[in-house]
């Protein structure tokens, strides 16, 4: 355990767990920029083909990361229509991948926590006074913890998330290996220990990230 | 002048059916009316119309001698009338934040108004509870402090008190009186209860079926009403 606690393992397992927190951290960032707003107008609209783009979102949320992953691949290989780009096997393949899965999740949950608010809420807020901005921003003050809650269970998703980096990314040692492909090398070359350590580490950063939704849904319910 | 709305040849429909019609509705200047009649008789459609929420599909509301235009009703006039609904909603938020909210939504300071209104509706020791875990007494009495914290010229009531305990109806009779008397503020009372009319209204009006069957001074609507369905609502006997 003191081999463990105090080795040279760490200089190993370090980088790789910074680089995971980077990459699902900046793709995080990107669906949450472009899903709560996109989410917001869903809830708070009755635009025609709203129906449709509900069901294309919960397909969305449903979608295998791996098929995700073949696609991301596919638009970014080099002959692929972003392949100048030259991201494949690059921590920004990653985080494209992890933006495209984690984004139908934010958007449809602040979508559902919007719409979740009691229907008369808007019209009570107008009858004291509130121009349309301010109606709409209460609204979203009103459905902020359920909008929260969608940002920490898409963090829980994309951390944990395994077929697509490892499709986008290639797993590549010092340069897009991150905590769910380094516990599949580990495991397949027999090297249990380095596996079962970042698999605890796994397990408390998803740990930590349902606690804090529970928390927060417990405060809104 | 004295008069806060006249209503002329209003009509209100949704999706075809006629739930308001109204030949012509005069609410004067401080005085507390109180509408009664059946549940669905169109009087939520009215208080709304009044609180500019709805545009009718025919006909005008005069608000202090202007045409209104609905939602599209300048700020400045909308922001003179509000409503307490039956059913109140209230944000998440502690019960101090949720009575400052118009004097917020106003840009107008807070200092020590918040405090004294819910000390003068009973609830200055709840401040700084959670609104959301009120009774539903509370949460009425929260509602009337939200509303009357940026002293409205109009307050309409849309059966503020129904399912409560006789010591809130009485508590919040006692508020919108003394609003009234002390203010000037015009109510608008909408109820099924024909004795809170009789209580607290200066007029009283009966709606049946989007119409205004009669109004009149109270004393007399109760003592000696003109319209046989008058006299049948209010000695409780109307069959609708």
């Amino acid at each position: 355990m003191s081999g463990l606690l105090g080795g040279e393992i760490w200089a190993d397992l370090l980088p790789i767990i910074f680089l995971s927190l980077r990459v699902t951290g900046i793709a995080l960032a990107i669906c949450t920029v472009a899903g709560v707003p996109i989410g917001a107008i869903l809830g708070l609209t009755r635009i025609p083909g709203r129906r449709l783009v509900t069901a294309i979102l919960y397909t969305g949320m449903g979608l295998p990361p791996v098929v995700v992953g073949l696609f991301v691949y596919l638009l970014l290989s080099r002959s692929g229509p972003l392949g100048a780009l030259g991201w494949l096997f690059t921590p920004r393949a990653m985080i494209l991948a992890q933006a495209v899965i984690s984004f139908p999740l934010v958007t449809g949950l602040t979508m559902t926590a919007i719409q979740s608010v009691d229907p008369s809420f808007r019209q009570q807020m107008r009858a004291l006074g509130a121009t349309r901005l301010q109606e709409i921003w209460a609204l979203l003050r009103e459905a902020r913890l359920g909008v929260v809650a969608g940002i920490v269970a898409a963090f829980g998703s994309i951390i944990s998330e395994v077929g697509a980096v490892m499709l986008v990314g290639g797993n590549i040692a010092g340069k897009t290996r991150v905590l769910t492909t380094a516990i599949v090398l580990n495991t397949r070359q027999g090297e249990f220990q380095p596996a079962i350590l970042l698999g605890v580490i796994l397990l408390v950063l998803a740990f930590l990230a349902n606690l804090a939704m529970l928390r927060l849904q417990g405060r809104s319910g | 002048m004295s008069t806060a709305f006249r209503l002329e040849a209003v009509r209100q429909t949704y999706a075809g059916r006629t739930v308001l019609d109204l030949d012509f509705l005069e609410v004067r200047r401080g005085e507390i009316l109180a509408l009664v009649g059946p549940s669905g008789s169109g009087k939520s459609t009215l208080l709304r119309l009044l609180n500019f929420l709805e545009r009718p599909t025919e006909g005008r509301v005069w608000y202090e001698g202007q045409a209104t235009d609905g939602e599209r009703t300048p700020l400045e006039l909308r922001r003179q009338v509000t409503t307490v609904f039956q059913h109140t909603v209230l944000q998440k938020a502690s019960v101090r934040a949720n009575v400052a909210y118009g004097l917020r939504l106003r840009g107008q300071p807070t200092d020590g108004r918040v405090r004294s209104l819910l000390a003068s509706v009973g609830m200055g020791e709840l401040a700084g509870a959670q609104a959301r875990l009120l009774s539903g007494g509370e949460k009425q009495r929260v509602a009337l402090a939200r509303a009357l914290i940026f002293r409205p010229r109009v307050l309409l009531l849309d059966e503020p008190t129904a399912n409560l305990d006789p010591y809130n109806v009485g508590l919040i009779e006692q508020i919108v009186r003394a609003e009234n008397r002390e203010h000037g503020t015009t109510v608008v009372l909408v109820t099924h209860n024909v004795f809170q009319a009789h209580r607290l209204a200066h007029r009283t009006g009966l709606v049946l079926n989007g119409g205004l069957v009669e109004l009149a001074d109270t004393p007399v609507f109760f003592a000696s009403p003109a319209d046989p369905r008058t006299a049948a609502f209010v000695s409780g006997e109307m069959v609708y």
